[in-house]
């Protein structure tokens, strides 16, 4: 007969932390097999975050010459001359974070309606028809929206978007400046939010019927309209599942190659506005990647990966600083 | 007394593999940077070639060794991954053979111990999108087309281009120029001509595989470009010759060095290889942008094979350049077939020349 052992990491139970420093901890009773359970469990979550620490010392040492010739001014200096040797990352940079803006903001919003749709307000065959749609919707490969991008959306977009946006008082901000072509970071935006969406939606709609039917009708029974249940009920309760669900979205939009390439219109300059080309860092590595040898150039590729890394990194770790605040007032579970 | 043998072999083993999986961790990333010593040794000996490099000429090497298989047996095996990977493959002797598009310097090729000479042509066109003009009406020259891509002439209708084209009548649509957004041997052989014709042109951007273009839309590889020509109203791309072909886009002609106005073609083509001097003392090396002959087309370009001078096994060695002399002495049919130019006679004997001379196993020559 084993103990159960309290303390394994369980942080939310508070009575474990209570009656550990109330009574001396119970000694580990626990047989081979469970032990080696345990190493090999261990085993693979040290071996992510050694992984993770080998990919960051890989880019950085490949980075070096870029990063040592260049210092902190590769990150606002928009320039790509492989004759004179000379790199700057701000293009790229500008237009993966533009892109992902854009998609963040029309995509987030309209999944996490389609979410609260089909789980609050939709007859349930209507739930099974739309839900399966929107997963089949998140398993096509982005290539194929890239391809549908490149053939549909931005001819769409040159012939009515743009002179529709030129019309208005909108064309006199430098964000929406320049001549319709199609191609540009507001197309890509468009395309990253076509992909992420079913996903967020699918992952939200999953997160949104797992909280329990018991504390939804006590809102009910105390008179809230479904709004109210939804928003302080439903959505506080699931608030980390779909953040999680955010979050594998912007690291899809952030990193997705492909589709941002046939769309975007691959610029070098930098252009402030949002209707004319431009360049993520995804797509710049991977069109400059085959055709460079060793060198400054491909150190300052690298160099634009490490800085994606970084990204990634620190995003993440603004959003669970964030998470914890929200979930420590909310008073939800972990 | 046995629950503890148990926990201390079960730890044991858990030490072992965490120690096995960090070491091979540690040695995978280790060993990918640093080029691996041992030499390719290809299949079976004789049997198999291995190349890698330029996507230009992919169609026709492909074809080639599918020919040459039928008449030899041989099998040749060439990837397209880009000329940048094949020129670090051939480095890193995971091929037998690197293809590229842009040709190394002689004091690159003396380091590395490799040769280098071209084993097909190709010409470098303009595509355009303009209502009312056909193919090979539009009339551009050279530092015209610098102007074009650097921004300066913004509109069809500026005088400089109607200058051109007394007689055809051009529309006030906006010049969009479209570039390739990956980095390209047909950017550098684009590039190297309008560095040639402009001196603004080689201060400002120079000639590069991908350079810092400062205005239009970049398309992916030559398909991206002819798509985004197709698709806009008055752009102006520049693609290679064989897709500006297939997909029946309209072309500009262009006056040569001599002055004649030029319209894409294989003649125009051959006629700028012949025009050229060439000379294994550079490694072939030779600029066929703006070359000098009555009919030569201004933007043409050879692609170029480079094979170590100490090579491993004679009878590979044999074998491959055995190939590359059959696609000199039989491979112009099926060169022009698709769209390529052969090399011409002169340049291929200087080649197999400087074989004779340079390709050894342990000093003794390979070829002939």
């Amino acid at each position: 007969m084993s103990t159960i052992d309290h303390t394994a990491g369980d942080g939310g139970w508070q009575g474990g932390r209570g009656a550990a420093k109330a009574a001396p901890r119970p000694r580990l009773h626990r047989s081979g097999s469970d032990t080696a359970f345990y190493g090999f469990t261990a085993l693979c979550a040290a071996a992510v975050v050694v992984l993770m620490a080998a990919i960051g010392w890989v880019l950085a040492r490949d980075a070096w010459p870029s990063i040592s010739k260049f210092g902190i001014s590769f990150l606002w200096r928009s320039v790509w001359d492989t004759n004179k040797g000379s790199f700057g990352g701000l293009t790229p940079i500008y237009g993966t974070i533009c892109t992902t803006l854009i998609a963040i903001v029309i995509a987030v919003p309209l999944a996490l309606a389609i979410a609260l749709l089909l789980v609050e307000m939709v007859h349930p065959l209507v739930r099974k028809i739309v839900g399966t749609a929107i997963e089949l919707l998140a398993a096509i490969p982005s290539i194929v929206y890239g391809m549908w991008g490149l053939f549909v959306l931005v001819p769409l977009i040159q012939k009515y978007v743009d002179p529709a946006i030129q019309r208005t008082p909108l064309r006199g901000l430098p964000l929406f400046s320049g001549a319709p072509l199609g191609y540009g970071i507001l197309t890509a935006g468009l395309i990253l939010a076509l992909m992420i969406l079913p996903f967020i939606a699918a992952v939200s709609r999953d997160v949104l019927s797992m909280v329990p039917q018991v504390i939804k009708e006590a809102g009910y029974g105390m008179g809230s309209t479904t709004w109210e249940v939804t928003r302080s009920i439903s959505l506080r309760y699931g608030l980390s599942g779909i953040v999680g669900a955010f979050f594998l979205g912007v690291g899809r939009a952030v990193g997705e190659t492909m589709a941002v390439t046939y769309v975007i219109g691959g610029a070098s300059n930098l252009s402030t506005s949002w209707l004319q080309p431009g360049q993520t860092i995804a797509s710049k590595i991977a069109l400059g990647f085959p055709e460079t040898g060793p060198g400054l150039e491909r150190g300052a590729l690298v160099e634009l990966g490490l800085i994606l890394f970084a990204m990634t990194i620190i995003f993440q770790l603004i959003a669970q600083t964030w998470l914890r605040r929200v979930r420590k007032r909310v008073g939800g579970r972990a | 007394m046995t629950m503890a043998k148990g926990r201390r072999r079960a730890v044991a083993l858990s030490g072992v593999v965490a120690a096995a999986l960090l070491i091979m961790s540690v040695a995978a990333a280790c060993g990918s940077s640093s080029s691996s010593s041992s030499t390719a040794t290809g299949g079976g000996a004789t049997s198999t070639i291995t190349g890698a490099g330029a996507t230009f000429p992919a169609p026709l090497y492909t074809k080639w060794a599918a020919e040459y298989q039928k008449i030899s047996g041989l099998q040749l095996n060439y990837q397209p991954v880009g000329s940048g990977a094949g020129i670090q493959a051939i480095e890193g002797k995971t091929v037998q053979f690197g293809a590229s598009d842009a040709p190394l310097s002689e004091a690159d090729l003396q380091k590395a111990g490799l040769i280098q000479f071209p084993l097909t042509i190709g010409g470098v066109v303009l595509a355009v999108n303009l209502d009312g003009v056909g193919d090979g009406q539009l009339k551009l020259d050279g530092p015209t087309l610098a102007k074009i891509f650097m921004g300066d002439i913004k509109t069809w209708d500026d005088p400089a281009i109607a200058a051109l084209n007394p007689g055809t009548k051009l529309p006030s649509t906006a010049i969009t120029t479209v570039h390739r957004s990956d980095s390209s041997g047909t950017t550098f052989n684009f590039t190297t001509y309008l560095s040639d014709v402009s001196p603004q042109w080689k201060s400002k951007y120079g000639a590069s595989k991908d350079i810092s273009w400062p205005n239009g839309v970049g398309g992916n590889k030559n398909a991206g470009v002819a798509t985004a020509v197709q698709q806009t109203k008055g752009a102006i791309g520049y693609v290679e010759y064989a897709y500006a072909k297939q997909t029946g886009m309209a072309t500009a002609q262009l006056k040569n060095k001599d002055g004649q106005w030029v319209k894409p073609s294989l003649d125009t083509f051959a006629a700028a290889a012949q025009g050229a001097t060439w000379s294994a003392a550079d490694g072939f090396a030779t600029i066929l942008a703006n070359s000098p002959g009555p009919t030569s087309w201004p933007i043409a370009a050879a692609s170029f094979i480079l094979i170590y001078k100490d090579q491993q096994d004679a009878t590979q060695a044999k074998a491959m350049l055995q190939f590359f002399d059959w696609t000199y002495k039989n491979g112009a049919s099926i060169a022009q077939s698709l769209d390529y130019v052969p090399v011409p006679s002169n340049v291929s004997t200087l080649v197999e020349t400087q074989w004779g001379k340079d390709v050894t196993v342990s000093g003794t020559p390979v070829w002939p």
